[in-house]
């Protein structure tokens, strides 16, 4: 019995073992607290916005108002209060935007600093040894962009990485076009609260025919207390370009639920490719499911052109509660599109995770890889949709789920819906269950492996295939992640 | 003088409330090589797992001591790393860990437990590859997912591959001579002879012989009904081959 006692302590210090739940002491300017027109206006305002942006928000706003919360999912919460909440909280060191990182409140940067983010452009992400690779960071803080790193490279090669509020004020024409064209307003109740009140996120443009010249990333940042964080995130390759881009996200420890409605939209034209990878470590609450992060986030890429490709890949081990569904339009003839999927609950954690790959033209393909861990007393969900449309002879889906339980307290479930109305269309859908067996613990521990790493060892073998994809700096932290999410969970 | 290395005295154990071993004594000094015999379901494997200290096999009585140190309540892990190691009857499978991967987390894992250093990857790939020549282990099958897809000789030639790299000072063999062909069974049987050493010690499981023929043991037990009913040298291996196993079960039934 002493092994489970040792488990019980072990599960309850994992709230305690989340790595990223220290607050940094900043001071914040906050709209007032709730939801109404005067705080989407309030947001606009802070932004200096055109009045074309504030209309679309406002717009979004009313039709926001007569939306319900989806409830398909399989997940459970409390009823959200929606007028509890601040929408809008900006470090006060940014009330006058800084020209440079320079400029910075040196105590925001130390934040990122202990984040293992480096925002001076001569340091680089600690990774394999002896592989350096430059990493541009666009660094959201709360409800704003605290500064993007590599700009001038970047600009030298036609690239545009900024923050979406600058977009707006940079490149209105772009931001026009693109905005809401994959993710209409109305989509979801997340997505249409996002419209309304989104505070920044990041922009990428990439000219026809560049290949980005190094990975961009976003870290997202939750610190002020009781605040949501709504980031959007609009991304496009141009004909024939391609752009490889990571998203991490952390928030401190808190004993309140926090919201993250995020919106991201990907554009791909003809012959364009865009990587999309997410390391999503949200703090996920306590042992017994105080706190944390309901991350509720609506992201979708076009496949606008022909042999486009739109590569999604995600690490989610964070969040109290993930509602996630990255998918494909696949519009253009021979497009691409890819989901890979890690998913580690624990404890108390939810998530209802997959994606949805519309085929709509011709010879389009989709891949999808889902690896769902669960442990403690969680619970998860792969929901997943491949529909294949008249026109989409040719086309063709390989699906593969993979769940692994740990322990016998958790729950693991698969959802596929498919929908083919083209009898030319191949869909094909394989999905497993399992155990990490005794005898492969017991293995792994005569050969000197520790418990605690053999777990670890034996899920990064089962998601190997989604680390493989990730960017290789990305992969090592990742398959880090992936030990500290399982800690407590045997024993 | 001899050195004990593995002293087993009047062991019993339980798996899932059913008595395996009852009474079992054995030593092994270092430098020598002990052969276990027995029929099937003897317990042959119990006691392997015992020694390594496997989860579900409960010790109801006796002790077991490696150099001296009571062990029975130290977990396999912590076994391992003061040099105890198991070559099990059937190898288990690790889908998406690569072979040198899992070694050299084994190596390092050790080590860390020891206070030593780990090994650089450098340092590492060298040794590996050292290791794994004689006993025709190719860069492939160690890029190879452990023990996944891996023929039977395949698996039983990572054993011994793990065997050499973790350098352990009590090797246990369980059958490691099941389902090998001859040429195998001689490249096991080389690899395990090359580690053989004035400090080491050796326990070898096998229910046939012929292995014997290629590790030839210092003293032969033969195992039955939870507890060795009879020692003796290599010629007791030889008698049984032509007896079987029947008279001696006969012998304790009568
Ligand atoms: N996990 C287990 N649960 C129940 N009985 C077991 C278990 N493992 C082994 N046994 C029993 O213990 C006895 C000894 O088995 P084993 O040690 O595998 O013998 P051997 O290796 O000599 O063939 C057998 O009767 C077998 O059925
Ligand atoms: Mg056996």
């Amino acid at each position: 019995m002493v092994a489970v006692d040792k488990t019980k302590e072990q599960v309850a210090a994992l709230g305690e073992k989340y790595e990223h739940g220290w607050a940094s002491d900043i001071e914040s300017d906050y709209a007032p607290k709730g939801l109404n027109e005067d705080i989407v206006r309030y947001i606009s305002a802070k932004k200096n916005e055109p009045s074309w942006m504030l209309d679309w928000r406002l717009d979004a706003y009313s039709r926001w108002l007569s939306m319900d919360e989806p409830n398909w999912a399989r997940v459970e919460h409390p009823k959200i209060d929606y007028q509890d909440a601040y929408y809008y909280a900006q470090p006060k060191s940014m009330a006058e935007k800084p020209k440079s990182l320079e400029d910075v409140d040196p105590e925001l940067l130390r934040t990122y600093e202990k984040l293992g983010i480096p925002l001076e452009e001569q340091k680089i992400l600690a990774g394999v040894e002896g592989y350096e690779r430059k990493v541009a960071v666009d660094a959201v803080f709360d409800s704003v962009s605290v500064g993007t790193t590599f700009k001038k490279e970047l600009a030298e090669a036609g690239v545009i990485f900024c923050s979406i509020s600058e977009a707006i004020q940079d490149y209105p024409d772009l931001v026009k076009k693109y905005l809401g064209s994959v993710v209409p307003v109305t989509d979801n109740f997340h997505a249409t609260l996002n419209s309304a009140v989104f505070s920044d996120g990041s922009f990428v443009y990439v000219p026809e025919g560049v290949r980005c010249p190094m990975e961009l990333s976003t870290y997202f940042r939750i610190n002020a207390e009781n605040t949501g964080q709504f980031e959007r995130t609009l991304i496009i390759a141009d004909k024939g370009s391609y752009v490889s881009y990571l998203e991490g996200c952390t928030a401190p420890m808190r004993d309140e639920n926090q919201l993250h409605a995020a919106v991201v939209e990907l554009i791909a034209l003809d012959d364009a490719e865009i990587k999309y990878s997410t390391v999503q470590n949200w703090y996920p609450g306590d042992a017994d499911g105080k706190g944390g992060i309901y991350n509720f986030v609506t992201k979708r890429g076009l496949c606008a052109g022909r042999n486009s490709k739109i590569s999604w890949t995600q690490v989610e081990t964070g969040s109290a509660i993930t509602w996630k569904y990255p998918s494909c339009v696949l519009r253009g003839d021979n497009s691409v599109g890819e989901f890979y999927s890690i998913a580690i609950t624990n404890n108390r954690q939810q998530a209802d995770t997959g994606t949805k790959m519309m085929h709509l033209g011709k010879n389009t393909r989709s891949r999808i890889i889902s690896k769902g861990i669960s442990a403690g007393r969680s619970d998860q969900t792969y929901r997943g949709l491949v529909s294949m449309h008249p026109n989409a002879s040719g086309a063709r889906n390989y699906t593969q789920c993979d769940s692994l339980l740990i322990g016998k307290t958790c729950g693991a479930h698969t959802v596929p819906y498919i929908e083919s109305r083209n009898p030319d269309a191949q869909i094909e859908h394989e999905a497993t269950t399992s155990t990490i067996s005794e005898d492969q613990l017991f293995y792994c521990r005569q050969r000197g492996i520790p418990e605690e790493e053999a777990v670890t060892l034996i899920v990064n073998g089962f998601c190997r295939e989604v680390l493989q994809q990730l960017p290789m700096e990305f992969a090592v932290e990742a398959q880090k992640l992936v030990g500290i999410s399982l800690e407590g969970s045997v024993g | 003088m001899s050195t004990p290395l593995l002293e087993i005295n009047d062991l019993h154990a339980r798996v899932e409330d059913k008595p395996i071993l009852k009474g079992l004594s054995l030593t092994v000094n270092e430098g020598e090589v002990h052969a276990i015999m027995g029929p099937n379901g003897a317990g042959k494997s119990t006691l392997s797992y015992v020694i390594a200290g496997r989860e579900g096999y409960e010790i109801t009585g006796g002790s077991i001591k490696f150099r001296g140190q009571e062990i029975t309540e130290m977990n396999p892990e912590e076994r391992a790393a003061i040099g105890l190691f198991l070559a099990f009857q059937y190898p288990i499978e690790i889908p998406g860990v690569g072979t040198a991967t899992f070694l050299r987390t084994a190596v390092n894992e050790q080590r860390k437990a020891r206070g030593e250093d780990e090994l650089d990857a450098i340092g590492f790939l060298k040794a590996m590859r050292a290791a794994a020549k004689p006993l025709n282990i190719t860069d492939e099958m160690l890029k190879r997912a452990v023990n996944v897809g891996f023929s039977g000789g395949e698996k039983k030639r990572n054993e011994v591959l793990q065997m050499t790299m973790l350098a352990p000072s009590m090797c246990v063999l369980d059958e490691t001579d099941s389902g090998l062909d001859i040429d195998a069974l001689r490249v096991v049987a080389d690899g395990v002879n090359a580690l053989r050493g004035p400090d080491k010690g050796f326990l070898v499981i096998t229910h046939y012989q012929r292995l014997l023929d290629y590790i030839v043991p210092d003293f032969v037990h033969v195992l039955a009904d939870g507890k060795i009913v009879k020692s003796g040298d290599k010629s007791l291996a030889l008698e049984l081959e032509k007896t079987g196993y029947v008279d001696i079960q006969q012998g304790l039934t009568a």
